[in-house]
């Protein structure tokens, strides 16, 4: 029996289409825009000007506090401007816009591919460079990874979990990593395992990628602190506390953190910076994207430049087809809709969706039948049809008192609704309402 | 791009069930013993399943359109399975009329009154039953012989029925036996009763179906079935004069029909597993003590009701298990 997370869940159809492509270098953009705020925490601030010249690898916005991130340019050439411009959230945000000439780099950064395994840094060396790359969570919450390697005081890391599984259907990115940078990302894992002081770390990868599984199995066959755990296919089982729950059967309490049972979460593709960031003086400059649909042409997986505008990715994929009705930026059961393609990569940008009209399109929503599957396949054990019909009615007390706030924003309720309800749309603005009325009580 | 967009929140992709799905796989369930009772009691059964199932859908129609004046929603399949419930709870023998009125009842007075589908507490095939039951109680309790039975009588009594009076004559239970069809009668369906409850084989095959297609999950069936048995098998290890055994009321009456089809309604049953299992004994109990204990020889579909009444205070009070603990 494969593991998993007990409660709820749904399985939508995978449709990984870009699953045995190889990831490609995409082509270097001719300009790219790269924002201020691409990690959860305060924006960071900018260091450059209109007419600097950078270099790729070069810091171009400081953290802008403990939790925020450094951002540096991908590429090298001049500074256009500081100003706003459309990211995937919809909403203008600042970034610098660099004129890309040629492709210098840092001095400072080791651009050779080889495998650089040995490392004599201690935890603080390792955080401290973690930091200063810049890294945050790959897997889109985008959470700067050097707070997740310092916990508050009074609670400690006992292991690492290293989140493979990749549950949203379509991506594909990092699936490919696991695959083709096996041996950096154990350096990586070993690198996060010294940053936290434990001696364990679990791989859980979903089932339906036996050979990362096999892969990986086989390059830490030989070191009994790493362990690959083959994970049933179920989403959301890469959300943090279902994953906890699946790899190591502890549940974080409601309303705390992973660290509260002792478990410290990264995704694969935040493990492979933490690799090139310490190894080789490499900041966050690229990740791998999926990009792909139903209708495109050539569903693929690139490693892209932050800061790349997503319709080269789209490009690069065969172009955008005819009957494209929707474009999500991530996966298509947390990822969100753009309006349009002239939005950068961030670090957050785990794929690009193309949808085909048709399935674009919301249905009508029809009374409540009361079947009782919302509640069934909530993963954090709440029920949705009554948060819906409470936000909708605004009364926030009851909201809260049904645990509103424990909601993941996983979909899966509105997913398997058969009266196509709009299920997370009011828990979210129920969400929004109640975590006003909290922190105004705090204050 | 030429062409705007779809903009909306996430989730972006959706199972392929719907409303409609659902209703019109019950109603593919039902389709087993919808036949056998054709070929029990032939054309009847064809005459009363018609009937029922258009002015479910024609009443439906009317009320929506003119009274409610909203666009009607018969195709949504609801209106038909309240119609092949109700004619599946009466005698195939029931006058035209009766079954009409039936009809009123159960969509206009046990639905659309509350709001239409969704918001209906109680079963609308079951209140037009009762209302039936107690309205015309003699066209409701004669029971037509089966159209294969070589016998000049055109009435029969249902088991339950020859049960309940022989126990209250104070005969032994052993000695009503033979007067009683056999377990495997029982299972196929050679007996008299409402319409489509004969058959109990027929009717767990359109359980299993159901079940594999994931319209319902096995909770109420299996909790309200298991407690029939328990309840009665205990009473029946009491006093097996006064008590038959348990598998006896498992195969009679409406107790497959009820459990299956009729306590497993989606609208008027409780959302949790656990509050499932509550609802599923509750029937259970409910119809073992009218079954022995009560006026009526049969008692499921008074039981169902109760349940139905007790949902909404199930759902307020019986949580599921939250993850992380907190209550």
């Amino acid at each position: 029996m494969l593991k998993t997370f007990k409660l709820g869940g749904v399985h939508p159809a995978e449709n990984k289409f870009s699953a045995d492509k190889a990831i490609e270098k995409l082509a270097l953009p001719k300009s790219v825009f790269i924002p201020v705020a691409q990690h959860i925490g305060a924006p960071a601030q900018a260091l450059v000007k209109k007419g600097d010249q950078v270099k790729v690898g070069q810091v171009i916005a400081k953290a802008g506090g403990f939790v925020s991130a450094n951002i540096h340019s991908s590429v090298s050439g001049t500074v256009t401007k500081v100003d706003l411009a459309t990211d995937a959230s919809g909403y203008p945000k600042q970034g610098i816009f660099i004129e890309v000439a040629g492709d210098e780099w840092e001095e400072c950064i080791v651009t050779d591919e080889t495998l650089v395994e040995r490392f004599e840094a201690d935890s603080k060396t390792i955080i401290d460079k973690i930091n200063e790359a810049g890294i945050v969570g790959l897997g889109g919450a985008t959470f700067p990874t050097h707070v997740k390697l310092m916990p508050p005081p009074g609670s400690k890391a006992e292991m690492l979990i290293i989140n493979g599984v990749e549950c949203e259907p379509y991506l594909t990115a990092d699936h490919r990593l696991m695959l083709e940078k096996g041996p950096e990302l154990l350096v990586g894992i070993r690198l996060l395992m010294c940053a936290l002081s434990v001696n364990k770390a679990y791989i859980g990868i979903e089932n339906n990628k036996k050979d990362a599984i096999e892969s990986l199995k086989k390059l830490c066959a030989s070191d009994a602190s790493i362990e690959v755990v083959p994970l049933k296919v179920k989403y959301p089982q890469g959300g943090e506390k279902q994953l906890i729950k699946a790899v190591t059967g502890r549940e974080v309490p409601s309303g705390a953190l992973p660290i509260a049972v002792g478990a410290v979460v990264s995704n694969v593709g935040t493990a492979f910076a933490v690799y090139e960031a310490v190894q080789k003086n490499k900041p966050l400059i690229e990740r791998v994207v999926t990009v792909t649909g139903k209708s495109l042409s050539k569903p693929s997986n690139f490693l892209v430049r932050i800061g790349t505008p997503a319709n080269e990715l789209v490009e690069a994929a065969g172009g955008l087809p005819e009957d494209t009705g929707k474009i999500i930026s991530g996966g298509p059961m947390m990822g969100k809709a753009v309006a349009s393609l002239d939005i950068p990569v961030t670090k957050g940008t785990s794929g690009i969706l193309i949808m085909p009209d048709p399935d674009a399109k919301r249905k009508t929503s029809q009374n409540c039948i009361r079947c009782g599957r919302c509640v069934t396949v909530c993963p954090m054990g709440l029920e949705p049809f009554l948060l819906m019909t409470v936000s909708e009615k605004q009364i926030w007390e009851r909201a809260e008192k049904d645990c509103i706030m424990d909601c993941i924003e996983c979909g899966s309720c509105s997913f398997t609704c058969p009266a196509d309800r709009p299920l997370l749309d009011y828990i979210r603005l129920g969400k929004g309402k109640v975590g006003q009325i909290i922190r105004s009580r705090k204050k | 791009m030429s062409k705007l967009l779809t903009i909306s929140p996430s989730p972006h992709v959706h199972t392929s069930d719907s409303v409609n799905k659902i209703m019109y796989r019950v109603i593919l369930a039902l389709v087993p013993a919808l036949v056998w009772s054709v070929f029990m009691f032939g054309l009847d059964a064809v005459r009363v399943t018609l009937l029922a199932v258009v002015a479910c859908m024609g009443f439906e129609y009317l009320i929506q359109r003119f009274l409610m004046k909203e666009e009607p929603k018969i195709t949504d399949g609801s209106a038909a399975l309240t119609g092949i419930l109700l004619a599946f709870n009466v005698p195939a023998s029931i006058p035209s009329w009766i079954i009409i009125i039936g009809a009123l009842v159960a969509v206009g007075v046990g639905k659309l009154s509350f709001g239409g589908l969704g918001n209906n507490p109680f079963n609308p095939a079951l209140v037009g039953r009762v209302f039936l039951l107690i309205s015309f109680p003699v066209q409701m309790t004669s029971w037509p012989i089966g159209i294969h039975a070589q016998t000049d009588a055109v009435t029969t009594a249902t088991p339950l029925a020859i049960l309940k009076e022989g126990v209250k004559n104070g005969q032994p239970v052993a000695d009503l036996m033979h007067n009683l069809p056999s377990s495997i009668d029982l299972l196929y369906g050679n007996m008299a009763g409402s319409m489509g409850e004969i058959s109990a084989m027929l009717l767990l095959l359109g359980f299993a179906y159901m079940l594999w297609k994931k319209v319902i999950s096995w909770h109420i069936p299996v909790f309200v079935l298991g407690t029939i048995f328990v309840f009665q098998g205990v009473l029946f290890l009491a006093n097996p004069d006064k008590f038959i055994e348990p598998v006896f009321h498992l195969l009679t009456g409406g107790a497959m029909l009820g459990a299956i089809f009729m306590a497993t309604d989606m609208v008027t049953s409780p959302m949790t597993h656990k509050g499932q299992l509550i609802f599923g004994i509750g029937i259970g109990v409910i119809t073992v003590l009218i079954r022995n204990f009560g006026a009526y020889p049969e008692g499921i579909s008074f039981a169902i009701l109760i349940m139905n009444g007790f949902t909404p205070l199930i759902n307020a009070y019986v949580k599921p298990k939250r993850f992380g603990g907190k209550k």
